[in-house]
């Protein structure tokens, strides 16, 4: 590898971030691993995986009805990190984070709970042209069922919504306007403040599907008056199968349940089954205690590095890989919004993205290759695939500039 | 290492893919498409009395799926749909066993290094897959290798 090409962020120690995380430490076919698929999954620090371990070890019991120490124990853990995810969030009250298997279910959620109740047909649901499968699939499946429509923002060359057209798509039959806060395919930060705004302007409420941002920048979700705001764990360097659905108390509670079942009830009996409070009525079932834990644990672990920095840090990274792919004869990056995530997708002449991949994996270089669960985004630049390094703030400077000698080798190799 | 899988034999015809275009008088032919990678390839028949005369293909695929068609098309020619079949499922063998390797695959044993990269292996075998669509007496379905 080469050294470092720009100077690292003031305080921002990525070496001993690094060490921090044990599945950074292995090669890869004989090469140190370079991850660069984070936008898929995020690595898990130590920390997390501690406290995971400790859940299972010292204080694992279910929660919410045990007056034993074991359950009193784990309940307090898990919810403990319900207050964390709300100032994490800046929620206004912690009833108003709900937790969910991931973005896809929290989506799911509101598009099962508020859509089969407030739908009608005729009406309309605004999404953006760069969507992620999990935020257009849910809104088809309801708009099927309601005889609604769905209405697409489209994006520019550059990859940026074309704003002049979504005040066109907005009228008196929307209802939601759902949108990413941050394209996982181009990795364009959308102006969900302004969309938001708007969306209020013809009373349609508004959904942001924040997967990609909440790992990589600050989000307030009373600042931008998000009516609903959903994100992974797995993507925050926290555990899979927990995730977070943030929603007004207003509106969760005109909401029906989603699921039946334990902890979203109050009383039941044949006749009749009375709910709970928030955010319980959304939380049928023994949840994934363990997972609500870690999540807690990686939300420590960001606000000890601090998100700002994490934002500043990633930033250079991105300018950095930008600058070096952009060395690589041919290559040509899919996305250049002017705000934009670390998030490169790129496309090398004629050489299939699966091609590039097998080769860079063989270099230890673990990329993304395929359409990205966004098969609209590759329509609109008509390419079946891109090949995408996507950054987190344990990635270096160097490890950049490896992928780009990477990918200088497979262009001869194929050319 | 990687040069494994990608042996000069498949590159070179990755590059250079033999009988990749239409057949104006084909008398079979079948879509195949790999949704995952967005692999879409054509291949195109001439069966005359269960022999076949003539083979072509176009896609857009990586070098693995084209190098695969392109190898394909050149060893299918004078063949009966028997003999077909035999080879599709020796070439199978081939991609995901650990058996030892056939004598008798020609140049098509360059795709042994596929073995070792399954996330691949359909890519290898989308033609064949819809090699075998075009045989069968109705091809209406396009093929995927999903």
């Amino acid at each position: 590898m080469s050294t470092l090409t720009s100077p690292p962020l003031a305080g921002f120690d990525v070496e001993k971030i690094r060490e921090d995380f044990p599945v950074l430490r292995q090669k890869i076919h004989g090469k140190p691993l370079v991850y660069l698929d984070s936008a898929a999954t995020a690595q898990k620090p130590q920390q997390v995986i501690d406290a995971i371990v400790k859940f299972y070890s010292v204080d694992c019991a279910n929660i919410h009805r045990g007056v034993h120490e074991l359950s009193q124990r784990s309940t307090a853990a898990y919810e403990e990190t319900r207050i964390k995810v709300k100032k994490f969030l800046n929620a206004r009250t912690k009833s108003e984070i709900i937790f969910v298997r991931g973005t896809t279910e929290g989506i799911n959620l509101v598009s099962h709970s508020w859509g089969r109740k407030n739908l009608r047909e005729g009406d309309e649901i605004v999404i953006a042209g760069l969507e992620h499968h999990s935020n257009i699939v849910p809104w088809q499946l309801l708009c099927e069922e309601k005889g609604a429509s769905l209405r697409v923002i489209p994006f520019d060359d550059r990859g940026e919504l074309i704003l002049e057209v979504y005040e066109k798509l907005l009228g008196p039959r929307t209802r939601m306007v759902a949108v990413g806060h941050v394209s996982n395919a181009l990795g364009t930060i959308n102006p969900v403040k302004q969309i938001i705004e708007m969306a209020h302007g013809v009373g349609a409420l508004a959904l942001v599907d924040g997967a990609q941002a909440v790992p990589h920048m600050k989000v307030d979700v009373q600042a931008l008056d998000a009516d609903f705001y959903t994100f992974s764990g797995h993507k925050l360097f926290g555990p899979t199968g927990i995730g977070v659905l943030y929603g007004k108390t207003k509106l969760l509670n005109a909401m029906p349940p989603y699921q039946g079942g334990g902890d979203m009830i109050r009383t039941v009996t044949f006749e009749k089954t009375t709910y709970n409070d928030l955010p319980y009525k959304f939380e049928a079932g023994t949840p994934d205690i363990a997972g609500g834990i870690g999540l807690g644990a990686a939300i420590d672990y960001v606000n000890r590095i601090g998100i700002e920095k994490i934002q500043a840090y990633e930033h250079e990274l991105l300018v950095h890989g930008t600058e070096v792919l952009n060395t690589v004869p041919g290559l040509q990056i899919v996305g250049n919004a002017r705000e934009k995530a670390a998030v490169i997708s790129f496309v090398l002449e004629k050489i299939h993205p699966h091609d590039i991949g097998t080769v860079l994996d063989r270099m230890g270089i673990a990329v993304r290759t395929g359409h990205h669960c966004a098969q609209p985004v590759m329509d609109r630049y008509q390419v079946p695939a891109t090949t995408r390094a996507s950054m987190a703030f344990y990635n270096t400077m160097a490890e950049l500039d490896y992928l780009a000698a990477g990918v200088k080798k497979v262009k001869e190799m194929f050319s | 290492m990687v040069h494994d899988l990608y042996q000069e034999i498949i590159l070179d015809h990755s590059k250079r893919p033999r009988n990749c275009h239409p057949m104006e008088d084909a008398n079979r032919e079948a879509v195949g498409h790999n949704p995952l990678c967005g692999d879409k390839l054509k291949v195109f028949l001439k069966v005359e009395d269960d022999i076949v005369k003539d083979v072509s293909f176009v896609c857009s695929g990586c070098a693995i799926s084209t190098a695969s068609a392109s190898l394909m098309s050149e060893s299918l020619k004078g063949k009966t749909r028997d003999d077909v079949v035999k080879l599709l499922e020796k070439f199978h063998d081939l991609l995901t066993t650990d058996a030892p390797i056939p004598d008798d695959l020609g140049k098509l044993v360059v795709f042994c290094g596929v073995r070792e990269y399954p996330a691949r292996v359909k890519c290898a075998t989308l033609a064949w897959h819809t090699l075998k669509s075009a045989l069968a007496d109705s091809a209406e379905e396009p093929v995927t290798t999903e």
